[in-house]
């Protein structure tokens, strides 16, 4: 499914954040990617995404056999590539239905399918609101606008129902989240994979792990993966630390 | 002769202003230049009554005297009245001298092209439903849609031209009473030389059952175009009303200075939109485009009277416009809501006055302004409570976003308030177009156009959903399409 080979990523400036990352996750599973503040998390995260301020200098992303290093952002989104945010951008204005219309719709004309109108649209959306357990106010709302942070990653996992990718890279979504908030994120995730699709959470924290069992756990540390294994990698860690897991090897 | 073969037009159609092609027609043209002789020409040419012809010598005598107005925040090389066609009509098929039309028959059918290219059909079977158009070529009104229906609810819709034959009485009563001649230098000057234009009369308590509405074209490159709208709103009435311009690709800066003049009396409301998309002038040089100077005002002179002023400013290279509100009656309301957008080399100082008089008198004022290139966007307000105007108040939301790095945007607000009993709320905000807010719409999927689009168009929301429903996707259309070539 997602094949990740000796991947290097440097900022404009020459920084180099990512120093070959090596990942495969296959079709259906579930792997975490835990690491210390400024592991480069994140910027793996935006690298999936497409974004273009992060230059691959080295490496692959392959997405299902084929190389992802010329697809423009919204192409991956109509290949079925979904990046939750860390922080979701507030877009005023811009009713929440409407956008989520306009993002299915963009995918459906990519693929060559007929465009959805509101009504065809509305039990594609009813469906999503179910699933990702949101309120149906949030579809007269405008995009992230005025919503809570646990309100906006929420949000986030709504859009994934919506859009139905094939691989979800869930960027900290759990960060921020009251308990209740979680559950039904966790819920969420599990749903979703339980249709067999794939997601690479990528998370601070074991208490999401509780919720979602990982089929692997890996460890990113200074631009790279230094480890991998099962959830229980997560425990230890959550006892040990990084410098502890990392010392001991 | 500039061509007009469909290829031609299929190609400007590809560029960047759709609008930019002139038609081939015969022009009744009275040369360059200004002089009292222009002015009694035009007069003669029209036939017109005697009083007309002395407001228009009053307004000559007095535009004269007047200096051109320098207050704003503009820079543009000054205009030469000398050089400018002050009349300009395309004759009529059968070679009549005098511009008015009958029926369609006798119209130029390049001309009924050009307004169908341009989405304005005007043969009656399909003419837009649910909006009458008057449309305006260069100076002449060519034919006005949907007679029949509003005749029979009495209300009057024509060209400037036909309502001095049939209602010169209600012309002599109201031109000029919201607009004075001497109130500014560009009023002066169409006072004087205007041709046509739109008038329009609500008879009391009628709710108009159609948006009424006149396009605007400039056709003739040599020409302006000095046209004058006149909106009758009698007690008790509703008009929801709109306007939209488009004028051809020219190197020459061609000049518009309209003046319109809106009256609602008690209990009587007016609706007044715009989308102005004039050609704008080269995006990199700055060279051609229209000078826009128009000066927009209606007096609430009724109780409960309300005003309101809906603009979507997309075109021209010098915008100089502030639809204003003369708030008379006891509890009437006036609103302006705008999107003011420039790029290229554009330049718009644009705003409103809310002049409060009457009681209970209450305002408000939505200006988004878009600046993109190398553009300036000025908002220039002024809110003024007289005296008497007990319990007046005002809201004011005034917004910039700026598009790029060499673009401007200033925000000149001017409040003067004269009782103590007024409320007065002022916000303003300037952002830059987030560049995240873009990524994180394409990483759903967006294109990066329709994702410029939903940014601006939620930015410009409170202003587009006051839109007349029919203009409000083009408007849309035609705010992504301006920013579609500036953002990236």
């Amino acid at each position: 499914m997602l094949k990740i080979d000796n991947l290097h990523v440097a900022l404009e400036d020459g920084t180099e954040i990512l120093k070959g990352i090596d990942l495969e996750v296959g079709v259906g599973e579930v792997h975490a990617i835990m690491g210390p503040n400024g592991a480069g998390k994140s910027t793996l995260s935006k690298v999936l995404m497409g974004h273009e301020d992060y230059l691959v200098t080295a490496g692959s992303v392959l997405m299902d056999g084929e190389d992802t290093a010329e697809w423009a952002i919204e192409e991956r989104a109509h290949k079925g590539i979904f990046v939750g945010f860390q922080y979701p951008i507030e877009v005023p204005g811009v009713n929440n239905a409407d956008f989520l219309r306009l993002a299915l719709n963009a995918k459906r004309k990519a693929g060559g399918e007929d465009e959805l109108s509101k009504d065809e649209f509305a039990p594609i959306l009813d469906a999503a609101l179910k699933s990702a357990e949101a309120p149906g106010a949030w579809t007269d709302r405008d995009l992230n606008h005025g919503f809570s942070g646990g309100e906006k990653k929420r949000n986030e996992i709504l859009q994934m129902f919506v859009l139905q990718p094939k691989l979800a890279v869930l960027d900290e979504t759990d960060s921020g989240l009251d308990v209740d908030a979680l559950r039904a994120v966790a819920r969420g995730i599990n749903s979703f994979r339980g249709a067999g699709r794939t997601v690479v959470l990528i998370t601070h924290y074991q208490r999401l792990l509780d919720l979602v069992e990982p089929d692997k756990v890996h460890i990113l540390a200074d631009g790279k993966i230094v480890r991998s294994g099962d959830k229980s990698l997560a425990s230890r860690l959550e006892a040990e630390g990084y410098d502890g897991v990392l010392a001991h090897g | 002769m500039p061509d007009t073969d469909d290829d031609t037009i299929e190609q400007l159609n590809q560029e960047a202003y759709k609008y930019g092609f002139t038609t081939a027609v015969d022009a009744v043209t009275l040369g360059r230049g200004l002089n009292e002789d222009v002015v009694r020409a035009i007069s003669a040419t029209r036939h017109e009554p005697e009083f007309l012809l002395q407001f228009r010598l009053r307004a000559y005598e007095i535009f004269l005297k007047m200096p051109e107005p320098d207050w704003a925040a503009l820079n543009y090389p000054g205009i030469d009245y000398q050089d400018i066609q002050y009349y300009s009509a395309p004759k009529t098929a059968g070679e009549r001298k005098e511009p008015t039309y009958d029926s369609l028959d006798e119209i130029d059918p390049e001309i009924l092209r050009t307004f169908e290219k341009l989405g304005i059909p005007l043969e009656e079977q399909k003419a837009l439903s649910g909006v009458a158009v008057d449309a305006v070529f260069d100076s002449v009104s060519v034919a006005t849609t949907h007679q029949q229906k509003l005749f029979d609810a009495g209300v009057i819709f024509c060209s400037f031209s036909e309502a001095l034959e049939q209602f010169p009485h209600l012309i002599e009563r109201w031109l000029g009473s919201v607009v004075p001649t001497a109130d500014n230098y560009f009023a002066a000057l169409n006072s004087a030389v205007f041709s046509d234009g739109s008038f329009v009369y609500i008879p009391p308590h009628v709710r108009c059952p159609l948006e009424l509405s006149t396009y605007f074209r400039i056709n003739n490159t040599d020409s302006g175009q000095f046209e004058r709208t006149l909106i009758i709103a009698d007690v008790g009435s509703h008009v929801s009303y709109l306007e939209g311009c488009t004028a051809p690709q020219a190197k020459r800066t061609q000049l518009h200075a309209a003046v319109v003049e809106l009256v609602a009396l008690d209990d009587a409301e007016i609706k007044y939109s715009t989308v102005q998309n004039w050609y704008a002038g080269d995006k990199e040089t700055g060279e051609g485009g229209v000078y826009n100077f128009v000066t927009k005002r209606g007096a609430c002179r009724g109780k409960r009277s309300k005003i309101s002023w809906t603009q979507v400013e997309a075109g021209s290279s010098i915008t100089w416009k502030y639809p204003s509100c003369v708030l008379l009656g006891d509890d009437s309301v006036g609103e302006f809501y705008s999107v003011a957008l420039t790029n290229g080399r554009m330049q718009a100082d644009t705003g409103t006055k809310m002049i409060h008089i009457g009681k209970n008198t209450s305002s408000t004022i939505i200006s988004k302004g878009i600046s993109c290139d190398k553009s300036k966007n000025v908002y220039r307000g002024m809110v003024t409570i007289h005296p008497k105007a007990e319990n007046a108040r005002n809201y004011t939301v005034c917004d910039s976003m700026l598009v790029g790095k060499e673009c401007s945007a200033h925000t000149y607000p001017y409040i003067d308030v004269r009782v103590n009993s007024a409320q007065l709320e002022h916000e303003a905000t300037t952002s830059r177009m987030s560049e995240e807010q873009l990524l994180y719409l394409r990483s759903r999927g967006l294109e990066e156009e329709d994702a410029i689009a939903a940014v601006v168009n939620g930015y410009a929301k409170d202003v587009l959903e006051v839109l007349p429903l029919e203009f409000a996707a083009e408007a849309q259309k035609l705010l992504a399409l301006k920013l579609e070539h500036s953002v990236g």
